[in-house]
């Protein structure tokens, strides 16, 4: 059964006025050199976390030779404490759409998947019902728009389950059919990527940003957040506050504007960025959310006073002992050592000269793992030990 | 011919990224400037940084890397640190495409390397002293190679899973295992089996069989590659080495062991010699030292298997040719290899009928003990022991098939590597290379080197055709010093034709007749050979030889470990070399090949009492696991 979010919000860039359509037609006209140039002028970075410059990602895709092209819409939406994405398929699947169209003919696809996580497989229906509702006004299907030789077509891929699957990659093994697992890297999805063919992988947001970008242009975009951040981000806030629920907010907002927004009140800690984010404490309230200081694809997850920041710790770890793929080595291993640590600390068990090396093997993880699970999981481990490092060893 | 070429079937997260490279070797587009620990050079671009440090001699660890597999990238011990760069990068995947800057040991390098070897040991449940694979085990040498002097992480100290020895052949034991995935690559991309893949998450990520079945029961060939490529003891043969000293020990028992060419060329290894150095006087004086009451040459059962695959051929060409009996198949494939009997019952049980029904050499020699030297010494075969050393693991499932009794008792009792006999050596107190020289026991003394060359891939075929050849138009094989170049050598799969011109008036069917052969090792090129079968492209050809592992038995699953191109090619020599040294060269000139057709096989090759004591049926397996 469809369901729809409670809660219409506004905000300054991805839920301001838009016209249907209007980007791709304006698309069209000014053709893909334009495009790349006013995506690239906006500073358009990736918004499911790791932040590569979009305007990149499209133009080595659509420097790349191959007979198939693909654009993929990462809605694998994995990451704990994150449900923007949810809002924007299904309060906003045209711009989403639309943003995927475009990525197909600015690098020159006539193929787009999307990749939905099982827990949306309820979107399914509806979503498909968009394509076939855009398709009667000539957005899908051949020459599209009138534009001679622009195909495209998008359907719709179920994950299975996996958070690891979030990750470009092992998001195209699992589509390919194979166990979600990362590639190695080289070679980049944008040279080989789904079937080995030429392929951009873009979250929602990224995507449902663009037609706000070639509408309004480059220029106007970068007029919101920072300088290395610019444009707006979609936050998932939840845990102790009033209003929990997705927020439209601009880069460079700090940690303390944003909790009095949300209604929160006595914050012991802030995980920005979901379980592989980082926990900071109150005098770390003062740093602006942004790809400068604190990253976040978009997750804030927000602890009171009344919480044991060590079983935060732990119901992390256990997330990532359980969510690592078992490909590589530190990752498999890695994270049950850390959560092991864990669990030492809790039964008042442990050494500091153990717990500085499993930080140190943090440290190792951070670098040596394959894919960004690895290389982002210690960072609640790192984070949470040392932020509230008082609390925690107060029984030692 | 095109269609001649594997593909690889892994996942493409394991797979290398090839990178296109221009002809010229030199100049723009060629090569690219970079700086390694500090110093510059030029390379090739696409050339990984592991090769580029092996071609400098800067050495990196690795496991889940293999010369013979695809590229995996999951160990992260080669990692290496490059400028600029946030995270290390594993230098087996990582193509040099731009001037780049590398460390190879550099401080987060080490620690890393570090880190990671404690984080395995802390999973790799036992203790290397007790451990089939103590001095020989990459993860030990690592631990060395890093300082390890103590369980940083711990070490876990109860299994986590049960040993699975239902297997004639395969032991796995899974809490050796340390998940590189060498096996399941071996398994899916250098054989074409795919009996093994990884399964759950995380943690609980563990190597496994379909459903999770004893490996007897799932479709294995028992070819024993995945040993060969095991960095542990995870995977390890089923030793009968016990039962074979008991034997020994037991004055009743008459224990005979038959040494195949390919160890021989190859148990040097196990004492510190490099490969490519022949051991066989060596070792008879060791059998006999140890206790062994005979010791007989498998290459004149090789001999024995020539006469009567070649005249099975023969037979089939006329029944084909004269009779035009459509019920005849050909081209005829080759027996001798088990690992590849048990490809083709499984994958391709409908091709049966194309298989030569001759034994295995190692059978057909069980056979003959029994019977033929039972009866000559005088001797009751029920007190017989016959012990095969062979390069196989298969070959341990192969001498318990339920037919291979035609001696009316189990033809061969035990199927011994090449790792176990030296492991026995080792144990009577011997240092094989030390030992002198002997030859093997009468009445199998001698043996032809067509049986010898049996041992490395197109061995069969060039023996074969050696004694075809000569049959049919009473010349020898018109090749120089009789060596068939376009048998022998590495590739995948081998094509070639032989005239037959003026031909003996028996064989005038045959005349002017291009006798087409392939020969195929390793059953990933078997697969692409039986496809090609399946799509009526093998029509024009007469005979295919086919063994299971690639090299051919000089690359088998018994065979020391390491095990890798380069070491089954100087295998390879050593037997070629030690071949065309040799007296008599092609089976059916063997004096007592001749003999046991003159006094025991009176009806000749392919004859009645060959038929029962020579010659086997097949099973059709199929894939469907219960």
């Amino acid at each position: 059964m469809m369901t729809f979010e409670k809660i219409k919000r506004t905000g300054p860039v991805l839920f301001s006025e838009y016209e249907n359509g209007s980007a791709l037609k304006k698309a069209i006209s000014i053709g893909r050199n334009e495009i790349l140039a006013e995506l690239k002028e906006s500073g358009l970075k990736g918004r499911g976390g790791a932040g590569f410059p979009t305007s990149t990602k499209w133009m080595l895709t659509a420097a790349a030779k191959a007979d198939r092209k693909f654009v993929i819409c990462n809605a694998d939406e994995g990451e704990p404490g994150t449900f923007k994405d949810r809002v924007l398929l299904t309060e906003y699947p045209e711009l989403v759409l639309e943003g995927m169209i475009i990525a197909g003919y600015v690098i020159g696809a006539k193929e787009g998947i999307i990749y939905l996580r099982s827990e949306y497989s309820y979107m399914l229906e509806f979503l498909e019902s968009k394509i076939e509702y855009m398709r009667k006004y000539g957005f899908f299907g051949k020459n599209i728009l009138g534009e001679q030789g622009f195909d495209f077509e998008i359907k719709i891929r179920l994950g299975s389950g996996a958070y690891e699957c979030g990750e470009e990659t092992a998001l195209i093994e699992s589509l390919e059919g194979y166990r979600g697992e990362p590639r190695n890297r080289p070679p980049f999805p944008v040279n080989t990527g789904y079937l080995g063919y030429p392929t951009v992988v873009n979250n929602v947001e990224t995507l449902a940003s663009v037609p706000h970008i070639i509408t309004k242009g480059g220029e106007w975009y970068k007029k919101f957040g920072t300088d290395k951040s610019t444009g707006s981000k979609l936050f998932s806030v939840s845990g102790d506050c009033k209003y929990p629920g997705v927020y439209e907010l601009q880069w460079g907002i700090t940690l303390r504007e944003l909790l009095k927004i949300v209604g929160a009140e006595n914050t012991k800690a802030v995980q920005v960025g979901g379980a592989s984010g980082v926990c900071l404490n109150e005098s770390q309230f003062d740093k602006k959310i942004s790809y400068e200081e604190t990253a976040t694809g978009g997750s804030i997850m927000i602890f009171d006073k009344s919480r044991s920041m060590l079983e935060v710790l732990k119901n992390f770890m256990e997330f990532f002992v359980e969510e690592s793929c078992g490909q590589c080595t530190p990752c498999r291993i890695g994270n049950v050592k850390l959560l092991e640590g864990v669990n030492m600390i809790e039964k008042n068990d442990y050494t500091l000269e153990y717990i500085d090396k499993l930080k140190e093997l943090g440290e190792t993880m951070k670098i040596a793992s394959k894919c960004g699970l690895g290389q982002t999981s210690p960072n609640p481990f790192i984070s949470i030990l040392d932020n509230f490092k008082d609390e925690i060893f107060s029984k030692n | 011919m095109n269609t001649m070429e594997k593909t690889l079937r892994s996942p493409v997260s394991q797979r290398p990224h090839e990178i296109k490279k221009t002809d010229q070797l030199t100049g723009i587009g060629a090569e690219v400037s970079i700086e390694l620990n500090g110093i510059k050079m030029k390379v090739p671009i696409g050339k990984t940084i592991l090769e580029i440090c092996r071609d400098n001699n800067i050495h990196i660890p690795t496991l889940c890397y293999h010369e013979d597999l695809c590229i995996a990238g999951n160990c992260r011990l080669c990692l290496v640190e490059i400028e600029g760069m946030r995270t290390l990068q594993t230098s087996c995947s990582f193509p040099v495409t731009s001037p780049i800057k590398i460390k190879t040991f550099s401080d987060k390098v080490r620690k890393a390397r570090k880190h990671i070897v404690g984080l395995m040991l802390s999973e790799h449940y036992g203790e290397c002293y007790s451990c089939v694979r103590n001095n020989n085990c990459e993860l030990q040498s690592l631990a060395r190679e890093y300082g390890i002097d103590n369980y940083e992480f711990g070490h876990i100290c109860s299994p986590r899973y049960n040993v699975d020895k239902s297997s004639q052949a395969v032991i796995r034991d899974m809490d050796k295992c340390i998940l590189c995935r060498r096996c399941v690559r071996t398994c899916i991309d250098l054989q074409e089996v795919g009996v093994l893949e990884a399964v759950n998450r995380g943690y609980d990520t563990k190597i496994s069989t379909f459903m999770d079945k004893p490996l007897a029961d799932v479709v294995c060939i028992n070819c024993g590659q995945c040993i060969n490529r095991c960095p542990t003891a995870a995977l390890h043969a089923n030793d009968p080495s016990d039962e074979i000293w008991k034997a020994i020990e037991d004055p009743e028992k008459h224990v005979i062991l038959q040494t195949a060419p390919s160890p021989r060329a190859s148990l040097g290894e196990e004492f510190g010699l490099p490969p490519g150095h022949s051991m066989t006087g060596q070792l008879n004086t060791a059998a006999r030292r140890m206790g062994f009451d005979r010791v007989f040459d498998t290459n004149f059962s090789a001999d024995l298997t020539i006469m009567e695959e070649g005249t099975e051929l023969l037979n089939r060409l006329r029944k084909a040719l004269v009779e035009k009996d459509t019920s005849v198949r050909l081209p005829q494939f080759t027996s001798c290899s088990p690992g590849w009997i048990k490809f083709i019952e499984h994958f391709y049980p409908e091709y049966l009928d194309y298989l030569s029904t001759a034994k295995s050499p190692q059978q057909m020699f069980g056979s003959v003990i029994k019977t033929f030297y039972a009866d000559e010494s005088g001797i009751d075969p029920a007190n017989i022991v016959n012990v095969a050393l062979m390069p196989c693991a298969a070959k341990k499932f192969e001498c318990n098939r339920p037919e291979m009794n035609s001696s009316g008792f189990k033809d061969i009792d035990y199927g011994l590597t090449t790792r176990e006999m030296a492991k026995m050596i080792r144990e009577a107190g011997l240092v094989l290379p030390d030992l002198p020289k002997s030859g093997f026991d009468d009445p199998f003394g001698e043996a032809s080197g067509a049986g010898l060359i049996f041992g490395s891939t197109g061995g069969v075929m060039e023996a074969a055709l050696r004694t075809v050849y000569e049959l049919v138009t009473g010349r020898v094989v018109p090749f120089k010093n009789l060596n068939i170049e376009v048998c022998r050598g590495m590739k995948g799969i081998k094509e070639a034709s032989v005239k037959l011109e003026n031909c003996r008036p028996e064989f005038s069917f045959l005349e002017g007749i291009d006798l087409k052969f392939i020969v195929a090792h390793g059953t990933a090129n078997a697969k692409v050979v039986m496809d090609m079968l399946k799509n009526g492209e093998l029509k024009d050809y007469h005979f295919v030889e086919i063994m299971a592992c690639p090299g051919g038995c000089i690359g088998g699953g018994g065979q020391p470990i390491p095990t890798s191109e380069s070491i089954r090619k100087l295998r390879a020599k050593a037997i070629y070399e030690e071949e065309a040294g040799l007296p008599v060269r092609k089976s059916h000139e063997n004096p007592h090949i001749k003999y046991i057709y003159e006094k025991f096989l009176k009806d000749g090759p392919c004859g009645k009492l060959s038929h029962k004591l020579l010659h086997t049926h097949y099973v059709k397996r199929g894939k469907f696991i219960n």
